[in-house]
């Protein structure tokens, strides 16, 4: 008999079940009412928001849009659980992280209406812009993690990818290096089941996706991530423990992509409609809604005043987006060096006068 | 002054840096107490610690990702690239991020970083040792390439890659090594970037190269004045953005151009100088241009890399069609 010269295991952690009743142990941030209330009425503005940016595209206003319902309490979660100091890489569609670390709604209309000012983010200033290009984002935060530690701050880098980015090799050398030099860093897995119309199981045969972490030497945690507080619950323990020292965790946010992939995608193409409603069942908003209002401490009332609010808002993003104009077409060669090299120059001038000559194209 | 070679005066740059900018941090695969393969590193951790110069896991995209990573937070990473073969994993990371961060967020984030590599044949090395890539990176937006042909200029070019607030790939030509010495004084004054250097001035013919390449141009040079012509032998340098004033002006008295690269012709940069002068400047050449490049091939094994590679004959075989053209 071979003798075994390792073992492991990877947790399941939940809070709450679909119905928002208590199923397993509450984080300390369960008794935090106003923080709890707050990041519930951020998951409303988002999903809010993100109802409108699709409408926004339908109506040809915006360009294509990746949509993050479904995605509401993870997003939320990690956005309320990090300090303003930690740095933050998101994939495409994290605007609850985005908006709750300083990311203005008109910013991410503007990157889906074809702007890079949208990426500018006036009041964030180090968390990464959107990275489209699969998993590479993983590398960044481990980069900056290493930069955190060797100065010997107090930061912690955050990355995010999807249940197919787990089968990148930037995925994994990243958990690699964090493992390799303990960084300050978490890595979340929202696995949302679909990688465009590939389902998991043609993802990967692993079991979880958590296990991953373990050829990395991290520890791996799995989490229902439509279930706010056993994300935070997590996410608080992980992001502790990055902060002390102890290493980095990955996190596989077990969840459910209810929207297309993007505007341009249509999922009925690949996913059956009883799925979709199961999945609805099982979406992030119901169970905490019904959590506060148990609890006292959320009302219909405040809800139709907290939504009509949210809604003024939005209206005011998208007039501030649909009234920003285009970008100089110097703008494209402006930013490419420090300094404009000459050659560089040359054809900034010649773009001018193409567009001088011809303004209508 | 101590006469020191080529990778002596890159592992001088490096200290330098070391010792006067805390941010600069030297990360990749066994540049710590190995000292890199070709030891370019040699001495610095036992100098500068483990927190200043890193030992990374193998994995070149990891490298450049890291070094983005930690760019964009301040630190000014210089990651080494093993050989030149094994930079592309690390293509993603430079074109999609590297060059694009501060485009993508308005200047908001920038990656002052440089991802150093061997680059070239003539050393016998094994499969993938040998390659010369540096046009693949030419063609990236936002992205420098840099490549001395000389110990000072690689100590003097280094310092500006590691200083310039934007990305920079600085091939580090093998075959000049350990070719000769020079005298390098350690005074911490970089050359400028984006500029060419005249090795040799001349009026009958202008012959542009870079890299280790620039001795086989500078031997066709002499070749040449045994016979009474006078070339002009233009280094490059700076790869990407180049300097076509230095070569436009020189080839304005010459009227005559051979550029001389041991990459591939296709798409190389010999094309693209070429295609260059003759939109600016067709009516000041006396003859058509000629490239004198490696071929369309795989680079092969060693025992015909010489073949592979343009030779002085080759040069100033080239150099005599154009100046009787």
């Amino acid at each position: 008999m071979p003798s075994i010269v390792a073992h492991f295991d990877v947790p399941l952690v939940r809070c709450l079940d679909a119905e928002g009743r208590v199923v397993g142990d509450l984080p300390p941030l369960a008794s935090d009412t106003e923080t709890l209330r707050a990041i519930f009425r951020a998951m409303l503005r988002v999903r809010l928001f993100d109802t409108k940016a699709v409408a926004l595209q339908r109506t040809g206003q915006l360009g294509t849009y990746a949509s993050c319902l479904g995605h509401e309490a993870l997003h939320v979660g990690i956005g309320s659980a990090l300090r303003p100091e930690d740095a933050f890489f998101p994939t495409y569609r994290e605007y609850g992280t985005q908006l709750w670390r300083g990311v203005k709604m008109s910013e991410i209309l503007l990157f889906w209406g074809g702007d890079e000012r949208g990426s500018a983010f006036a009041e964030q200033p180090h968390d990464f812009p959107w990275a489209v290009p699969i998993g590479t984002q993983m590398l960044h935060a481990s980069g900056a993690a290493l930069a955190f530690r060797l100065r010997h701050e107090a930061r912690v880098a955050l990355a995010i990818i999807g249940d197919g980015g787990t089968s990148q090799g930037d995925f994994y050398e990243a958990l690699n290096a964090a493992g390799v030099w303990s960084l300050p860093a978490v890595f979340v897995v929202a696995n949302n089941r679909w990688a465009i119309s590939v389902p998991l199981a043609k993802q990967t045969a692993a079991q979880t996706l958590a296990q991953k972490a373990i050829a990395a030497g991290l520890p791996g945690v799995q989490v229902d991530g439509n279930d706010l507080l056993a994300v935070r619950s997590v996410l608080d323990d992980a992001i502790e423990r990055a902060r002390r020292g102890h290493g980095p965790t990955l996190v596989e946010a077990l969840t459910y992509r209810l929207s297309d992939h993007t505007t341009a995608d249509d999922a009925r193409r690949y996913r059956g409609k009883e799925e979709v409603d199961r999945a609805w069942a099982e979406e992030p908003l119901v169970r905490l809604r019904r959590f506060l209002a148990e609890r006292g401490l959320w009302t219909e009332a405040e809800e139709k005043r907290w939504t009509e609010r949210c809604q003024e808002d939005i209206e005011e993003a998208v007039r501030a987006y649909l009234a920003t104009g285009k970008p100089s077409p110097a703008d494209m060669f402006d930013y490419t060096f420090a300094t404009l090299p000459a050659g560089l120059a040359a054809q900034r001038a010649e773009a001018l006068a193409a567009v001088e000559a011809s303004p209508h194209g | 002054m101590a006469k020191i070679t080529l990778v002596e005066a890159i592992n001088l740059a490096l200290a330098h840096e070391l010792a006067h900018d805390p941010a600069v941090v030297l990360l990749g695969e066994d540049i710590g107490p190995n000292g890199g393969v070709f030891r370019a590193t040699v001495g610095l951790q036992e100098r500068f610690g483990e927190g200043r110069v890193l030992d990374t896991p193998l994995a070149e995209s990891m490298i450049a990702g890291l070094a983005i990573g930690m760019a964009a937070m301040g630190l000014k990473p210089v990651a080494e690239i093993q050989f030149s073969g094994f930079i592309y994993p690390t293509v993603d990371q430079m074109i999609n991020h590297a060059g694009r961060l501060r485009t993508r967020t308005r200047g908001r984030l920038s990656v002052p970083m440089v991802l150093r590599t061997p680059s070239g044949a003539g050393i016998h090395a094994p499969e993938h040792h040998s390659e010369s890539n540096e046009a693949l990176f030419a063609h990236m937006p936002g992205v420098r390439v840099v490549t001395p042909s000389s110990p000072r200029r690689a100590y003097g070019l280094l310092l500006a890659a590691i200083r310039d607030p934007d990305p920079v790939v600085f091939f580090e030509p093998t075959r000049l090594y350990r070719l000769h010495k020079q005298e390098v004084e350690d005074d911490g004054e970089a050359l400028p970037l984006d500029t060419c250097f005249v090795l040799r001035e001349g009026r009958d013919i202008t012959l542009v190269s870079w890299g280790a390449m620039i001795h086989e141009t500078l031997e066709a040079a002499h070749v040449l004045a045994e016979t009474g012509v006078e070339a002009e032998v233009i280094d490059l340098a700076t790869l990407s953005p180049i300097d076509y004033e230095t070569i436009l002006e020189s080839v304005a008295r010459t009227g005559r151009l051979v550029v001389v690269h041991e990459a591939p012709r296709t798409a190389g940069l010999g094309g693209e100088i070429l295609a260059e002068v003759a939109e600016r400047a067709g009516y000041d050449l006396a003859a058509p241009p000629v490239r004198v490049t490696g071929y369309d091939v795989v680079t092969p094994l060693f025992k015909l890399e010489h073949e592979f590679m343009p030779s002085v004959n080759r040069i100033v075989a080239a150099a005599r069609r154009v100046l009787e053209g």
